[in-house]
C-alpha cells in the first residue's frame, strides 16, 4: 500500500470511526447468528458464506491493504472470456473457487 | 462548493433530485447510456433513450442551473446479443453530433463474455473513427478484477491513448492497474457495492489526487444523488482542505471532459 496521507491521527481515527465499525462488526456477528439460527442449516455452506468466513481472518492477520485483498479474494482470477453471458447479476463472491 | 457530478443517470431520478443537486453545489452532469433495469425489447427503445439523453434531461437539467451531458452507446447489461447490439450501435452517429454529447459509454464489460467483449471492442472502434472520448464500465463484484484486466487489453490493443478514457467503478484492487496504465479513474459511491465515501477517500489517500474524481452513479437502484458532496464532508471532517474538494470534483472532471470540445459547464 502506497504511504498514508491521512491528515489525521491515530487516535483521531479511533475516535472519529471506532463506534461505526463497532456497529458494522456487530452486524457480521448477528448475521452469521441469523444463519445458524435458519433453517435449512447447509446455507452455512453457499458460497458467498464461505468466503466471508475466508475474508474475516485477513482482518486480523497484522498485514495491512486488508481492503485490496479482500477484494482479490472475493474475485474470478480467471483470465479467457466466459463462452456467454448467462446471468446479468453477480454474486460477491467467485462460485467457481473453493473457498 | 461547485461541483460536478460526472456519472449519474438523471432518467431514473426525479426533478427533486435535480433540485436538490443544485443547492448543493452541483453545476454539471454527464449521464451515461445504461442498462434501465430490464432489457428493452428493440433497438427503437435504445433511439427513444438517446432522444431521452439529448434532449428532455438538458432541459430538465436546466431549470435547476445544471449543465447535463451525456454519453452514447449499447451497455454490456444488453449487448450479449451480437446483432441486437449492432443494431443500437447504427443508431448512435446521428446522435454524436449534439451539442451535449461527450462520447462513447458507459461501454465495458458485465459477465466478462465472448460476445460482451466483441461488442465492447466494436465501440472501441466506434469512439476512435469519431474522435470521441470513452467512459468505461467495469464488472461488479467477483466479476470486476478479471473484466478490468480484460477491459484496458481491449483498450490497449485498440492503440488509444489511455488519457481519453476514464475507468469507473474502480475499487481497491482495481484503482493502482488503472492508473498505473495512464487511464483516469472514477470511484463509484453506492451505499452497498462499491466504494463508500469513506473508501474513496482512502483511495484517494493512498493513490494520489490525479487523473481521479468520484460520482454518485445514482440511478434506479439502491443510490445517493448526494453521494458526491457527502464525499466531500467525509473529506473535510478528516481535515482535508477545499483544495482537493476542488480538485476531485471539478478541477479533474474539467481537465477529463474538456477534451471535448462541446463540454463548457462553466459558460
Amino acid at each position: 500500500m502506497p504511504a498514508s496521507t491521512c491528515p489525521l491521527t491515530g487516535p483521531q481515527v479511533v475516535d472519529l470511526y471506532f463506534l461505526e465499525h463497532r456497529a458494522k462488526l456487530l452486524d457480521i456477528a448477528a448475521f452469521l447468528d441469523r444463519l445458524d439460527r435458519a433453517a435449512p442449516p447447509a446455507a452455512a455452506g453457499d458460497v458467498r458464506v464461505r468466503a466471508l468466513r475466508r475474508a474475516i481472518p485477513l482482518l486480523v492477520d497484522g498485514t495491512g491493504d486488508r481492503a485490496r485483498r479482500i477484494l482479490e479474494l472475493v474475485s474470478d482470477h480467471t483470465t479467457e472470456p466466459v463462452p456467454a453471458a448467462h446471468t446479468q447479476g453477480a454474486l460477491g463472491a467467485d462460485p467457481a473457487t473453493a473457498y | 462548493m461547485p461541483y460536478i457530478d460526472p456519472h449519474i443517470h438523471m432518467v431514473s431520478r426525479t426533478t427533486d433530485d435535480y433540485a436538490r443537486m443544485a443547492e448543493a453545489g452541483c453545476i454539471a452532469v454527464t449521464e451515461p447510456a445504461f442498462w434501465a433495469g430490464f432489457d428493452r425489447s428493440s433497438p427503437a427503445g435504445f433511439f427513444d433513450y438517446f432522444r431521452q439523453l439529448t434532449e428532455t434531461e438538458p432541459k430538465r437539467a436546466a431549470r435547476y442551473g445544471i449543465a447535463h451531458y451525456c454519453w452514447l452507446c449499447i451497455n454490456p447489461k444488453e449487448a450479449e446479443d451480437p446483432g441486437f447490439a449492432r443494431e443500437v450501435m447504427a443508431l448512435i452517429p446521428e446522435f454524436l453530433d449534439r451539442p451535449n454529447v461527450l462520447g462513447i459509454g458507459e461501454i465495458g464489460l458485465n459477465k466478462n463474455s465472448r460476445n460482451e467483449l466483441v461488442i465492447l471492442e466494436e465501440q472501441i472502434e466506434l469512439a476512435k473513427r469519431h474522435d470521441r472520448l470513452i467512459l468505461v464500465h467495469t464488472p461488479h463484484l467477483e466479476d470486476k478484477l478479471k473484466g478490468t484486466r480484460l477491459i484496458m487489453d481491449a483498450l490497449k490493443n485498440a492503440g488509444l491513448d489511455p488519457g481519453r478514457v476514464l475507468i469507473d467503478h474502480v475499487e481497491e484492487h482495481t484503482v493502482k492497474p488503472v492508473l498505473d496504465a495512464g487511464f483516469w479513474a472514477g470511484m463509484t459511491l453506492y451505499p452497498d457495492s462499491k466504494c463508500t465515501p469513506q473508501r474513496a477517500v482512502d483511495i484517494i489517500e493512498c493513490y494520489g489526487r490525479e487523473r481521479i474524481w468520484i460520482n454518485s452513479a445514482g440511478d434506479w437502484g439502491p443510490s445517493d444523488p448526494l453521494s458526491v458532496p457527502r464525499c466531500h464532508v467525509e473529506m473535510r471532517r478528516r481535515g482535508h482542505g477545499a483544495d482537493l474538494i476542488a480538485k476531485i470534483s471539478l478541477e479533474n472532471p474539467l481537465e477529463f471532459l474538456g477534451q471535448c470540445p462541446s463540454f463548457k459547464p462553466l459558460g
